[in-house]
């Protein structure tokens, strides 16, 4: 049976894992220029002389917004179109899996969380979510007709 | 090692046969309209050097299909045979033919599997006037050759790549290198940003920037080739493409010494391909229908290229029959890609436009050229995808130009770095007019609201002002954003300028764009990013863009050329032009306008004699305005009605008119029309003249088109 290595990290209590292969590194909280039009699209970071989108996870899935206290950290992905980073609230360990724990998606999950994850791991202590890295990623900035007098669909503000 | 030397021969081989492939295309196009000396031995010479090569590397099939050519052209060259027609479809037959031996021996590294026979007996059979002279020239003869060329050979230019001045390099390490002048750049800013008192690493990085800047600029020139490399395969093209379509068809060239990046002509080149198939083949007209409308038999396409400001533009135009708009709107409504309704509220500009949609197609028939929609889509996207735009306009004189506004390069810009709430951004020096300072007093004064929207007076000509954090983050930033005066920054966008407002205005950069990620792709207002002195990224802005999203037309120029010249008595205007009658072309302050609605017509009632509608839980009088001008309106067969709401003393009353058009911002030219009831003025609005409706006058009216109404009941 092929073993598999996930890398973890939490989003909103819950533990998602990717596969090791699709993360590129993990980094601290970086520096990051807003981006006018969008949510998810947090900001644009500077990796080492390439411009990377930086894509919260807890925006994307719809989930409360992060509060305060610690920064969120960067999942970098490999992706087709060069490297993507995610904003998760921590990482976790490597774990090694098998297809064997693997469970396709609960039906009684929301369907913002389902719309991105591909099964569940049932690991010893609790579940472990497989983001589907292409779903995730798949966001774009939502530039509103031009009603100069609106204020919704407003961006985040830069600070 | 030997074999690895033979990879390399061959590679350099198909290279430079490549390029001689490309210049063969345009010279037999060249032969077939007049037999000189000097074109024939230029096509000699290329035949000739790819058939001993072959040889030489042991590419014996090809070697006897280069061998064919050259005998055919032996003829040719001494008079012994006419380079008719056929002759050149012959010859033109075998450069691809060659081609496709190229690709095979690039794939196999022999050419054992090209097989050339039934070219090599097409050639064979159009020299049979002179069969037994089909043996190889004598080495004495090509001598003969060689030595007769000489002089030609320095009156040919384009010969470049054999003597001694010119050098092959592979275009990966251009972009390698320029990558890395790229990164040095970007060292260079951090290391000036950074202060020094010590006056010899001042005066060393001051030296390390003039070279890093001289470095620049020849590494950006490495990559520059004039548009006439692109031009030269384009009489090939026109003649199989005519002929396929059976007319004729003339090319002719404006501008082909116009330098572009490497990279930029090698994405316009499909586009250009795709252009110059649909002038031959939907917008010229054959021969007997061209004498029939008094033209000549033969169609002329244009190809132009020149400088405008900091871009370049490619125009393709043709004289032929036009765009037919109708057709467009058809098809497009057909394929599902606009309502009918909305077709119908577009703008011409608008209608011709929905050509680029993808599966939309000019062209009622599909030929084996073209016809099947995915041309003009192919054409857009390549020229967005290098930042530029397309263009369709309608010459004076009948026929269709395509024109191509891109940029000179893309990797390195010089742009001026702006800060809007702690946030910076790059703007682009191409765009940038001026600069303007203003005290909070000054601000305060001279920023002024015209209707809505603030304008400030430059030198006594109304300049719409943006507020660059209002218009990226939607938050209300101008008040407190004057409190300690205003920084604008003065752009130009198409042929309309106007202001935006930021906080801070820092220095000019050289910056280098780098592209957006996928995600944004959407973010019209930005046009790239990049990596700032410190380290940090900033957005670069698309002042296009920008102006777009405000509803500035940057399109359109005929208007504002018009309006420029009378700029000294003019206001800025943002109105809503609509149609009355068949042509009849009026407009209206949008600030007037509460809605623009539909209602179906069955739902209009009459009500005491006045016609009303039921409208947000009351009742809404509505006139029809061509009753008003006393025109015929040409919408009655329309189930629904196009109503303009506006508010007149706390109630809304609706204009009923035959077409919206388009919504723009203007500066406005007022002419007094001569005495005409209901209309405060005319005015010239994209090219065309508008009537200005006068709307107090028509609700004083009110009452006598209610008893006109109830009088045709």
């Amino acid at each position: 049976m092929a073993l598999q290595q996930f890398c973890t990290f939490r989003v909103g209590g819950e533990l998602f894992g990717i596969q090791v292969e699709r993360v590129q590194e993990v980094l601290n909280f970086q520096a990051m220029t807003p981006i006018p039009f969008s949510t998810a699209l947090r900001g644009l970071i500077n990796l080492r002389g390439q411009i990377i989108v930086a894509i919260d996870l807890r925006t994307r899935l719809h989930m409360p917004e992060r509060s305060g206290e610690a920064p969120p950290m960067n999942v970098v992905l490999r992706t087709d179109d060069g490297a993507v980073s995610l904003l998760v609230d921590s990482i976790c360990d490597v774990v090694n899996v098998t297809e064997k724990t693997f469970e396709t998606v609960p039906v009684t999950m929301s369907a913002s969380l389902k719309e991105v994850i591909r099964g569940v791991h049932k690991l010893d202590s609790e579940l472990m979510l497989v983001l589907d890295a292409e779903h995730a990623i798949d966001v774009g900035v939502e530039m509103p007709e031009t009603d100069r007098s609106s204020g919704a669909g407003a961006a985040r503000e830069p600070n | 090692m030997a074999r690895k030397n033979f990879d390399e021969i061959l590679k350099e081989f198909v290279d430079e046969s490549a390029e001689g492939l490309q210049r063969l295309d345009m010279l037999l196009v060249q032969l077939e309209s007049g037999r000189d000396s000097a074109t024939v031995t230029d096509i000699f010479r290329i035949i000739h050097s790819i058939k001993g090569t072959s040889g030489l590397l042991g590419l014996n099939n090809l070697e006897k299909l280069a061998h064919a050519g050259e005998s055919l052209l032996s003829e040719i060259r001494d008079g012994n045979r006419v380079p008719d027609k056929e002759v050149i479809t012959g010859l033109l037959r075998m450069v691809d033919s060659i081609r496709a031996a190229m690709e095979l021996v690039v794939a196999k590294r022999s050419d054992a599997e090209f097989d050339g026979r039934e070219v090599i007996a097409r050639l064979e059979a159009l020299n049979t006037t002179r069969a037994n002279d089909t043996a190889a020239p004598s080495l004495e003869s090509v001598t003969e050759v060689l030595s007769n060329m000489e002089p030609e050979a320095a009156a040919a230019p384009a010969a470049a790549g054999i003597g001694g001045q010119h050098l092959r390099v592979d275009v990966s390490l251009l972009d390698k290198l320029m990558n890395m002048v790229g990164e040095l750049v970007l060292v260079r800013n951090r290391i000036l940003q950074l202060g020094h008192s010590n006056a010899a690493i001042t005066a060393s990085s001051q030296k390390l920037h003039q070279i890093t800047t001289e470095l620049q600029e020849g590494m950006m020139k490495t990559r520059m080739q004039p548009v006439s490399n692109l031009w030269d395969r384009v009489p090939r093209l026109v003649r199989d493409v005519s002929l396929a379509c059976e007319k004729q068809v003339r090319v002719e060239f404006e501008g082909g010494e116009t330098e572009l990046d490497k990279t930029i002509l090698e994405t316009i080149k499909d586009p250009l391909t795709h252009l110059i198939r649909n002038a031959i083949d939907h917008g010229i007209e054959r021969p007997q229908e061209r004498r029939a409308k008094g033209k000549p038999e033969e169609g002329v396409i244009i190809l132009r290229a020149y400088h405008d400001g900091g871009q370049v533009c490619i125009e393709v135009s043709d004289d032929g029959k036009g765009i037919d708009t109708a057709r467009i709107v058809a098809d497009a409504i057909e394929k599902g890609a606009v309502s009918a309704e909305r077709a119908a509220r577009l703008s011409e500009r608008e209608q011709k436009m929905l050509m680029f949609v993808p599966g939309v197609s000019t062209s009622a028939d599909v030929t084996k050229v073209s016809g099947r929609g995915v041309g003009m889509d192919v054409v857009k996207t390549n020229t967005e995808r290098i930042g530029g735009t397309v263009d369709v306009l309608t010459p004076q004189q009948g026929g269709t130009c395509f024109r191509l506004t891109i940029p000179l390069t893309l990797a390195i810009i010089p742009a001026l770095v702006v800060m809007s709430r702690g946030v910076r951004y790059a703007i682009p020096q191409v765009n940038i007019l001026e600069l303007v300072r203003l005290s909070a007093d000054q601000a305060a004064e001279e920023i002024e609201s015209a209707r809505g929207c603030s304008v400030y007076r430059l030198r006594g000509h109304l300049t719409p002002i943006l507020y660059l954090h209002q218009e990226l983050w939607l938050k209300d930033a101008r008040e407190e954003q004057e409190a300690d005066g205003a920084n604008l920054v003065i752009l130009q966008a198409g042929s309309h300028s106007f202001g935006l407002a930021v906080d801070d205005i820092h220095d000019t950069e050289e910056i280098v764009v780098k592209p957006l990620a996928r995600q944004l792709k959407g973010l019209t207002v930005c046009s790239g990013a990049t990596i700032m002195g410190d380290g940090s990224v900033a957005l670069i802005l698309d002042v296009i863009g920008l102006a777009r999203r405000v509803g500035v037309d940057v399109q359109n120029e005929a208007q504002s050329r018009a309006s420029a010249q009378a700029a000294a008595d003019t206001q800025i205007e943002r109105l809503v032009i609509f149609r009355v009658g068949k042509n009849r072309r009026l407009a209206m302050p949008l600030n007037l306008v509460a809605r623009l609605e539909e209602f179906s017509r069955g739902k209009l009632e009459n009500s005491a004699g006045q016609m009303v509608v039921q409208y947000r839980g009351g009742v809404m009088p509505v006139v029809p305005l061509a009753d008003v001008l006393h025109l015929e309106s040409d919408s009655l067969g329309c189930d629904l009605a196009q109503v303009i709401v506006y508010e007149k003393e706390g109630k809304s009353v609706g204009l009923i008119v035959d077409e919206i058009v388009d919504i723009v911002e203007e500066r406005l030219t007022v002419h007094e029309a001569e005495f005409q009831k209901n209309i405060r003025g005319r005015a010239v609005i994209q090219g065309r003249v508008t009537d200005l409706l006068d709307i107090p006058h028509i609700s004083d009216l009110w009452p006598s088109t209610a008893h006109k109404l109830a009088g045709v009941n």
